[in-house]
């Protein structure tokens, strides 16, 4: 995932071929390897609430924290792909929002449905709502931060002018769906299951298939990309569907874990998504950044929520460290790229 | 996107039908129609609510349309304008006068812009990603401060000015200060070397600096301008609801861009005129308007914005494909 050097230096394995003397070796690793901080970061965070309150360490809090965390970091790995690209997605709260209501209203009219069924209507809502954020920006040449902010606006809109003040149930929910986010397999939520398959899955798409490569490259240089012979537009749809499907289905367990949705349902909850990204290194100005990393983000997000509460902090205080912490990873993590790219020009230079 | 030259090719589209002009267009159609679906849509105190409701989206899209001139743009507005008013709450309770309440919530705004502009400018990044980030560490701050609750017992000398009109006029006093300030910005903007550089920045950074602009230095200001004038519409807003509340605006970010880049400001910078945005904001103000006057939840009018928003940009990037494919056409034609 060395960007930088493979930008300068066409040669593979120059960047690892040098001497570990010097600190700047040192400096790369540790940001080649920013899953591991990530990592720690965590154990740090689990490690600093339980000895604070050792209570903090049982099997209902960590469940807790995955089942939280599953949503977010699924909606999470779909935004990467977008953001790997230098593009955003801000839609996917009103996706969710729109795709929760209309699969329990399907509920509601077929109570008998099938969960296959009902997660591939919201994958479908999903895709039909990507579909259009991907048409607005790879046709119509919008910027996606104004169409997937218009977009944020229009589908919430739609929902609140169809929804109009009603609301699902969980009792219209068969026990089956439900069943999604209450079911254990092996002591662990089915819902953290689903997730984690989704999540090496798509992990696997970006590092080993020939489009996945492809999005790292055009959110590193575009115009590089696109004189490479990538379909820039083609891979930018993609991404955008993607992005979408997973809101859709997301919405679908959303519905599943929660029972109760209406209108405002996931609102503002794209904040989160971006907030889990950034701080899990996806670099929002494309071409860094794995699935590893965003799902560590969305786990450091969910644990610090929990942790606020186990730690008796006013939950009021949630949304500004969430706040500071977007602003400190982008900060630290644009600094650290720069001196790793800085060093690197400078061995390139004299060798 | 730019308009090809006026070549023998193109002088039969020479008509002066620019951005500004639409607008007029669309103001007036808007008007006539409002008219058409409320007898109440031009009575004077109807018009007061247009102007009134407008007042707080109007002082933040004044600054934003320099910034996004210059190429920049500023997610946190609605935050700090949240903040401010958690701030003004909790100073008035902690016993302070209300003159000194307002004046420390302006600064308390302005340092807000300065923490924006301080990480833009100094560490080089991307002011998109920083004003999200600083969008939910001011909305959290704004409920640090209060939490869920409501203070409202401002001076009724103060909350009387929020909904007061001028003098015997329909207009509310709260509007007079967008009139001031919109009159301040379009100078600012449109008849000094500040102005004039903000184009110069937005077209071309590095162009910029080699001209002797100072980049670093007006970027910083323009956030510092932004995050005190949004401090100043969190105040307003606070005396007009006569309720200081964290939550207050939330949301009013993308209003406040979404009438901006209609009023013909491009996101990429270096194009666009106040007179355009103040013309989107009147649009946005009636348009609203008259749907609320026909019963169109507010929720749902965020469907207005949002193709607005879509549109701004969306029409002038299909009208010059259209007219590079008409220009290929005829060119072909001539060959």
């Amino acid at each position: 995932m060395s960007r930088h050097s493979t930008t300068h230096t066409p040669l593979p394995g120059v960047t690892t071929a040098q001497g570990p003397l010097n600190l700047g070796a040192w400096g790369a690793a540790i940001v080649r390897s920013r899953e591991t901080t990530l990592f720690l970061v965590l154990l740090l965070l689990i490690g600093g609430t339980a000895l604070a309150r050792p209570q903090f360490i049982n099997l209902q809090n960590l469940r807790d924290v995955l089942l939280n965390v599953s949503i977010i970091s699924l909606l999470t790995a779909g935004m990467t792909v977008v953001i790997l690209m230098r593009h955003i997605d801000l839609s996917v709260g009103s996706t969710v929002g729109v795709s929760a209501y209309t699969v329990g209203s399907l509920y509601v009219a077929f109570p008998h449905m099938p969960v296959l069924v009902a997660l591939a209507a919201g994958v479908a809502i999903g895709l039909v709502a990507g579909g259009i954020n991907a048409l607005l920006v790879a046709v119509g040449r919008v910027p996606s931060l104004v169409a997937t902010l218009s977009t944020l606006y229009i589908f919430r809109g739609a929902d609140y002018a169809w929804v109009h003040g009603g609301q699902v149930n969980a009792t219209s929910l068969p026990e089956a769906f439900s069943g999604l986010a209450t079911g254990l397999i092996g002591g662990i939520p089915n819902l953290a299951l689903i997730a984690g398959a989704l999540l090496l899955g798509l992990s696997y798409y970006l590092k080993h298939y020939r489009a996945g490569r492809e999005y790292y490259a055009i959110g590193s240089n575009p115009e590089a990309a696109r004189l490479a012979g990538i379909n820039v537009e083609r891979r930018v749809i993609t991404g955008f569907l993607i992005s979408g499907a997973i809101a859709g289905f997301a919405g679908a367990l959303w519905l599943a874990r929660f029972g109760t949705v209406d209108a405002s349902t996931a609102k503002g909850i794209e904040l989160q998504v971006v907030a889990a990204a950034v701080v899990g290194s996806v670099a929002i100005t494309g071409g860094v950044g794995t699935i590893l990393g965003a799902a560590l983000g969305a786990l450091v997000l969910g644990v610090i929520s929990i942790a606020l509460v186990v730690l008796h902090v006013s939950p009021f205080w949630e949304q500004a460290i969430q706040g500071a912490l977007i602003v400190v990873a982008i900060a630290a993590d644009t600094l650290l790229a720069r001196s790793v790219a800085k060093r690197m020009m400078r061995k390139r230079d004299h060798g | 996107m730019a308009k090809p030259d006026s070549t023998w090719l193109t002088r039969k589209a020479a008509i002066p039908l620019n951005w500004e002009v639409l607008l007029v267009i669309v103001l007036i159609a808007a008007m006539v129609v409002g008219r058409v679906l409320s007898p109440v849509f031009l009575s004077p105190s109807n018009l007061g609510n247009v102007l009134a409701d407008l007042t707080e989206v109007s002082l933040m899209a004044l600054p934003m349309t320099l910034i996004i001139v210059a190429a920049e743009i500023d997610l946190s507005v609605a935050s700090v304008l949240g903040a401010a008013s958690a701030l003004m709450g909790t100073l008035w309770h902690l016993g302070l006068p209300m003159p000194w309440v307002m004046v420390l919530v302006v600064l308390g705004g302005a340092c807000a812009g300065l923490l924006n502009g301080l990480v833009i400018v100094k560490l080089n990044l991307p002011s998109l990603a920083v004003t999200i980030g600083t969008l939910a560490l001011f909305r959290g701050l704004a409920y640090v401060l209060l939490g869920d609750q409501a203070i409202a017992d401002f001076p009724p000398a103060y909350t009387l000015f929020g909904m007061d009109n001028l003098g015997q006029t329909w207009i509310p006093l709260p509007f007079v200060i967008v009139i001031i300030g919109a009159v301040v910005f379009t100078l600012l903007l449109h008849a000094t070397a500040f102005g004039r550089s903000l184009y110069a920045i937005g077209a071309n950074p590095a162009a910029a600096a080699f001209s002797g602009i100072q980049v670093q230095k007006i970027k910083l200001q323009l956030f510092v301008l932004s995050g005190a004038m949004s401090a100043l519409a969190g105040i307003v807003y606070t005396l007009r609801f006569t309720s200081a509340r964290g939550d207050n605006g939330e949301g009013f970010e993308l209003s406040v861009i979404a009438a901006v880049l209609f009023g013909g400001v491009s996101i990429f910078g270096g194009r666009g005129s106040m007179y355009g945005v103040l013309l989107s904001l009147l649009i946005v103000g009636v348009v609203k308007n008259g749907l609320i006057l026909v019963d169109v939840s507010s929720e749902t009018l965020t469907i207005v914005t949002g193709v607005l928003l879509l549109a701004s940009v969306l029409m002038p990037n299909l009208a010059a494909r259209w007219r590079a494919m008409r220009d290929r056409r005829a060119l072909a034609k001539t060959a």
